[in-house]
């Protein structure tokens, strides 16, 4: 990526207290409201609620001094982008009146309404928004463990895990084979694998074209596949080879001693071997009940209220949200769809009707993008896509250079919903 | 049960009365706040994302129409204006349009 996208994506947070404003809805709801987490869905529902109703108490629990995002953790795994880039300070959350409270969560009185933090502190609220993302479920995968993750890294939350697998690639020989370890649904971005995938490739393609990419999948089919393998297939034929869990690709044991991956079709041995491996909710959304047995937490679609706990509202990657994949953008929308109904409860009025929206951009490289977007409705059924809408880029690009154009609005899409979440 | 009732009285019931809460759908406010996530807050985009705060109604309008009838280029927003009738379509155009 050169210098100018990368200024692109760092600058322009020119939002302001102002450009929130929602003075069609100024309202008086007062009490207080506990947040856990400030990544897309907590700062979003933090930064909504107080702009929306100012005599809110809000108070925003992280444990992290600064946001190191997923969405474009691949460009710093694929070496055409830096941490700095992927790193989002909490000063604009601060800036709208909210409480920032360095520490992470360690339980939650869902009866006596109240936040234990891990040093102790107790939060007393009156609505709770949890927003953990996801938690590793190491047990999923025999053979991967969190010292495992340190030779075989997932790099699924993005931080020392993303460097580490830059590192690895980067000391990897021309010729090497790096493996691909992809979970079954549901997981956090379900196009990220085939993001990764397609930018580790195109930075192959640059310094290392002799190296080989190898998938193994749990699952049969994934996320703008058809879209991806046609990007494989033209920007780097023969580099890619993707394994169906029908095919083999479902790995049944990792060994870290021997880097080998074991399918019930045989072993593989790979030069750097990134295993993503399943997920559930994050620990406190463990800790606090709100989780059904498939380790994710169950809501109601029309607010994202517990189906668990009173008061208390679950959002983003965490939640069970029915179509709406595990994403930045989902998150984001949730939280505002938690934010109004939030406020309407403090009045005591009935929930607003949700607006449901995503996006995902993945780059195959950074001049070429493809998208997938949809419009959800909430029914009695769970949030489902509008018929008739919504879907991926189109298949055959035209003389409109969508691939191009995609890419660019990547970028700009990072820049606006990094101001819409964190200000 | 008074919609106040159902409101506190939280999730199980709420889920039992989806319908109360969608007859009306949404607001223009909350679908447009659903275009901040590529168009930045309250609407306000540096290129080349277009900015749409305090666009006239009607070009909104006619331009959803147009991506929503196929008739402009488009990359993604043509999936999008079909996720909309024609009347949300009125609504979120009649919001941004009100921004200050």
């Amino acid at each position: 990526m050169n210098t100018t996208r990368r200024a692109a994506l760092q600058g322009g947070a020119a939002a302001t207290l102002a450009t929130l404003a929602m003075p069609s809805i100024a309202r008086a709801a007062a009490g207080s409201v506990v947040i856990i987490g400030a990544g897309f869905g907590g700062a979003t529902a933090a930064r909504y609620l107080k702009t929306a109703s100012p005599a809110l108490d809000v108070t925003l629990v992280e444990r992290e001094t600064s946001i190191l995002t997923c969405p474009f953790s691949n460009g710093v795994i694929a070496g055409y982008n830096t941490m700095a880039d992927i790193t989002r300070s909490l000063d604009g959350v601060r800036a709208a009146g909210v409480k920032i409270v360095a520490g992470e969560a360690a339980a939650v009185d869902t009866a006596a309404r109240a936040v234990r933090l891990a040093d102790g502190t107790r939060l007393a609220y009156d609505r709770l928004v949890v927003s953990p993302g996801i938690d590793l479920n190491y047990e999923g995968l025999p053979g991967y463990s969190a010292a495992a993750a340190e030779i075989l890294p997932h790099a699924w939350k993005a931080g020392p895990q993303t460097l580490l697998l830059r590192s690895q690639l980067e000391a990897m020989p021309d010729g090497g084979t790096f493996i691909v370890v992809a979970p079954a649904n549901p997981f956090r971005c379900p196009r990220g694998p085939y993001e990764r995938i397609s930018l580790v490739a195109s930075y192959f393609k640059a310094k290392k074209p002799k190296s080989k990419i190898l998938v193994f999948d749990a699952k049969d089919a994934f996320s703008k596949q058809g879209l991806f393998q046609s990007a494989w297939e033209s920007e780097f034929p023969g580099m890619v080879a993707w394994i169906a869990g029908k095919d083999g690709g479902k790995v049944e044991t990792v060994d870290v001693q021997a880097r080998t991956v074991t399918s019930g079709f045989g072993t593989e041995k790979g030069d750097v071997i990134n295993v993503i491996p399943p997920q559930r909710a994050g620990a406190i959304a463990v800790a606090a009940g709100l989780t059904a047995e498939n380790g994710w937490c169950p809501v109601d679609p029309m607010t994202f209220a517990s189906t668990k706990a009173p008061n208390v509202y679950v959002v983003g990657d965490s939640s069970i949200a029915g179509a709406m994949p595990k994403s930045g953008s989902s998150a984001n929308a949730q939280a505002k769809v938690v934010a109004a109904a939030i406020i309407a409860s403090l009045d005591g009025k009935p929930a607003p009707a949700p607006a449901l929206f995503n996006i995902c951009y993945s780059l195959v490289n950074p001049n070429y993008g493809i998208s997938v977007a949809d419009v959800y409705q909430a029914t009695d059924k769970g949030i489902v896509p509008t018929p008739n809408a919504g879907g991926v880029s189109v298949a055959k690009p035209t003389s409109l250079n969508e691939r191009a154009l995609e890419a660019l609005y990547a970028v700009a899409w990072y820049r606006n919903i990094s101001a819409d979440t964190w200000g | 049960m008074s919609k106040t009732l159902v409101a506190i009285a939280g999730s199980a019931l709420l889920l039992a009365f989806p319908a109360a809460s969608q007859t009306s759908g949404p607001t223009g406010q909350a679908m447009a706040q659903t275009c901040y996530v590529c168009h930045g807050p309250a609407g306000r985009s540096a290129p080349p994302i277009p900015s749409i705060a305090r666009m006239p109604a009607d070009l909104v309008r006619s331009r959803m129409l147009e991506f929503k009838a196929g008739q402009a280029p488009a990359t993604v927003m043509a999936r999008i204006a079909r996720g909309y009738s024609d009347e949300q379509i009125v609504a979120i155009s009649d919001y941004l349009a009100s921004l200050k």
